[in-house]
């Protein structure tokens, strides 16, 4: 199953870079190092169905960081959303792939319109609670940025979750560390990041955030606990299956040109 | 036109949620910390399992509000105009305007009117704010009566967010409870041809109280209830501009980016005929009473009788 799964993580980094590459801008490093974790959430941890998209009883994904799109759009085509083909349309005029999601375009599986920082959190708290209110039996998975964590909106929201103790959300923190100007630590420091979460209610859990078989387990567990919300702080490496790129921050809001394209495919076969 | 006597504002809203919470089960309300003061505890107090407190969090509260509406529930969130339109500005934009959700905004204590709290906390930009958002309705009613029947009508007739904006200070409550109310459809209250009064939320029944005066001075004014600020009904302001050749504004509300830009927009385009704008000139206010500070402000029945007069001079040049 490993196997399997890692090959879908391989096909979502290349359908990633050659949507970029179409596109000529967009954020290379955060789409390529999250490329694991939306395969576990799309092809194993998520139910969903593609050719029901709005099926009630789905698992929801809310990307707060929309600067990572590319990405979600792999993933959403890989599983049968829409086909392959249109992630070349990505970023381009009359597109349903905007350059940070829109749901107004009409875009299938896409569950929220999001690119302003600090707000996806709010979001699937929202929906968690709701789950509760109408007594659903889904879970909410998040996606938030480790630089966008610096936003005091988050923080609102994670007191909130802790206070309506919604077992129903699992948050994954991409902590990779870096952020536009540099690492988030001279930026603007984060840590102790655990304790800040467990101060807010959170149960706290800690994996690599490229290795799936620790992804597998780590959702496996946080899944299994009730009582709280869950966070995992997923260390991951900005730009993870091209060295070129790896943890250079260079490449956070960058696209590959057809040149280097090339290059980065072969790494990756 | 009766007054039967002064009512809040906030008080129509909050028996509009009431009302409308019977036969809608999806309706939610979450408060931050002030339910009682921004009217929405009447409904709390009938439907306490349908009532979520988010504290002192208004950027939250609109994503969780979000959340909701994209599960299928329709959440009210209510606070002080100043923070629940300006504090949330870009979770606004974002998380309801570009998501296009059904949430009613509640913009509490609009207006100079809130008195002695002071400039802080009167809401005087929140339309401006607004308005330039792409999805969002506005609503600005002129009694108690009408914001219970818009807030009902938003709840069961809107796609897409809401804000309405409502008041503390007790204001006469004179219209009908079966009146003729449609969301984006001015009403025409008085029905004169020298001038017309295009007025919004507690200025209206200012306008009528200028007008009674003015006819006795010989001037025939229209008074046009403007309830909806967006979408704005282009089509009665512009048969108001060519039918009295002048027009004034009158709002509780910054003359910048307010109502008096919004009808001034849709003149400029048509029949640029001369307007006068009553409403705040570009300032902070200050703490006072209500009456004191609509007189100082120019807010008030007297405020838009001297504006006709100016707007008719300049109309026979």
């Amino acid at each position: 199953m490993i196997g399997k799964l890692e090959a879908i993580a391989k096909k979502i980094r290349i359908e990633t870079l050659k949507s970029l590459t179409a596109a000529k801008s967009g954020h290379t490093g955060g789409s390529l190092g999250l490329a694991d974790v939306f395969t576990v959430l799309y092809f194993h941890q998520m139910r969903h169905n593609p050719s029901m998209p709005d099926w009630e009883n789905r698992d929801r994904l809310i990307l707060s960081i929309g600067h990572v799109a590319p990405v979600l759009y792999s993933s959403l085509a890989l599983s049968g959303y829409f086909p392959i083909d249109e992630l070349q349309s990505l970023r381009k005029l009359n597109s349903r792939l905007q350059g940070h999601p829109g749901r107004n375009h009409g875009l299938p599986g896409l569950e929220l319109s999001a690119g302003s920082l600090g707000q996806g959190l709010s979001v699937a708290v929202g929906m968690a609670l709701a789950a509760k209110h109408k007594n659903q039996q889904h879970n909410i998975y998040c996606i938030t940025g480790d630089g966008e964590l610096q936003e005091g909106s988050i923080w609102e929201a994670a007191m909130s979750a802790g206070h309506f103790h919604l077992d129903n959300l699992i948050t994954l923190i991409d902590r990779n560390g870096v952020q536009i100007d540099g690492s988030t630590e001279d930026v603007m420091a984060l840590e102790p990041l655990d304790k800040k979460w467990e101060a807010f209610g959170w149960d706290v859990f800690h994996c690599d955030g490229n290795n799936i078989a620790d992804l597998i387990k780590t959702y496996n567990k946080a899944i299994k606990k009730k009582g709280k919300p869950k966070v995992i702080i997923a260390k991951t490496i900005m730009g993870k299956g091209v060295s070129e790129i790896e943890g250079n921050y260079k490449w956070h809001g960058k696209a590959p040109n057809k040149k280097e394209l090339e290059v980065f495919l072969k790494y990756l076969s | 036109m009766q007054n039967r006597g002064k009512i809040s504002t906030k008080v129509g809203f909050g028996k509009g949620l009431k009302n409308a919470a019977y036969s809608n089960e999806n309706l939610i309300v979450l408060g931050s910390d002030i339910t009682t003061s921004v009217g929405v505890n009447i409904f709390v107090e009938k439907f306490p399992d349908r009532f979520y407190s988010l504290g002192i969090a208004e950027q939250n509260t609109v994503g969780v509000a979000a959340g909701m509406a994209l599960s299928g529930l329709i959440p009210v969130f209510s606070t002080y105009a100043v923070f629940s339109s300006m504090r949330t500005l870009d979770q606004i934009r974002i998380s309801l305007c570009y998501n296009n959700l059904n949430v009613i905004i509640g913009g509490a204590h609009a207006g100079i009117s809130v008195g002695p709290d002071g400039a802080t906390h009167q809401a005087l930009e929140d339309i401006a704010a607004l308005r330039a958002l792409p999805n969002i309705t506005i609503i600005s009613a002129c009694d108690a009566t009408q914001t219970e029947i818009a807030t009902m009508k938003a709840i069961s007739e809107i796609n897409g967010p809401v804000y309405i904006r409502f008041g503390r200070e007790p204001i006469p409550d004179f219209t009908s409870k079966n009146q003729k109310f449609e969301i984006g459809k001015a009403q025409i209250i008085l029905n004169g041809g020298d001038v017309a009064i295009i007025a919004t939320g507690s200025l209206v029944w200012e306008s009528i109280t200028a007008a009674n005066y003015l006819e006795k001075k010989g001037i025939k004014a229209r008074v046009l209830n403007i309830h909806t600020i967006k979408p704005l009904d282009i089509e009665s302001i512009i048969k108001a501009a060519n039918e009295c050749g002048a027009l004034v504004t009158a709002e509780e509300h910054q003359i910048t980016g307010g109502l008096g830009s919004a009808v001034a927009e849709v003149v400029v385009k048509n029949n640029p005929i001369p307007i006068e704008m009553v409403g705040m000139p570009d300032c902070f206010g200050e703490s006072g009473e209500a009456n004191e500070l609509m007189e100082k402000y120019k807010m008030n029945s007297n405020a838009i009788v001297d504006a006709v007069i100016k707007v008719i001079e300049r109309k026979k040049l």
